[in-house]
């Protein structure tokens, strides 16, 4: 198989991400990692929760896959998400994309990260000294 | 026809459940849908945008609503 969603409630491992993605094949590997930031427009975030809608944010994840194997020629995915609550500094996402040449992994890695955040179903709770805010919700 | 409605997120929050149950007729389209849910529950109107899935898609104001469909409000998505 050269597609790997998954959404998980535990800590994501990125070297079983490397290790999955690398390939003989392969002359680039591109590796995404999102993090928490410690903070939003200067106030300081405490942490984030994010909450999915499973069944739907696989099927999303698999779309993206197939249109970016569409796109480019790259020879394997992986997007591996994080559900629950994550302190400053752990890590929600994991994209990583092999290709014979570096081009086409950097570009696919791009459109995933990008169309993931527009329309997967997850969700994040940013939570503040004076508050938690969804974020996105309002204008 | 009765139908469930899953929520996410801020929509979880207004609707102060996971899922909420609505009567519809039997025709009833997605627009239809939006227009009951903001009688309901006008904070709706507050949110930057929010869409409508049925059995796991994204679904255009014009489709028909069919009993034991799957249905989810989805706020603005903000994952990654």
């Amino acid at each position: 198989m050269n597609t790997q969603i998954l959404l998980s409630a535990q800590t994501l491992d990125i070297q079983s991400c490397i290790n999955w993605i690398m390939s003989p094949e392969s002359g680039g590997i591109d590796v995404f990692i999102g993090t928490v930031r410690n903070a939003t427009k200067g106030k300081k975030v405490l942490k984030l929760d994010f909450e999915a809608y499973e069944p739907m944010a696989i099927s999303e994840m698999n779309k993206i896959a197939a249109q970016a194997f569409e796109r480019w020629p790259v020879q394997k995915i992986l997007i591996h998400h994080r559900t629950g609550l994550l302190q400053v500094g752990e890590v929600p996402v994991v994209i990583a994309v092999s290709a014979a040449h570096r081009d086409a992994a950097f570009d696919a890695c791009r459109y995933i990260i990008d169309t993931l955040k527009q329309t997967v179903p997850i969700w994040k709770k940013e939570s503040f000294e004076d508050g938690d805010v969804w974020v996105a919700a309002h204008p | 026809m009765k139908i469930n409605i899953l929520a996410f997120g801020v929509t979880r929050e207004i609707f102060g459940s996971g899922e909420i149950s609505l009567e519809m007729t039997n025709d009833a389209t997605i627009s239809n849908l939006k227009y009951l849910l903001e009688q309901q529950y006008p904070r709706l109107k507050q949110l930057s945008s929010y869409m409508l899935a049925v059995n796991n898609e994204y679904a255009l104001p014009g489709d028909t609503i069919h009993e034991r469909d799957e249905i989810a409000i989805i706020p603005p998505v903000s994952g990654g």
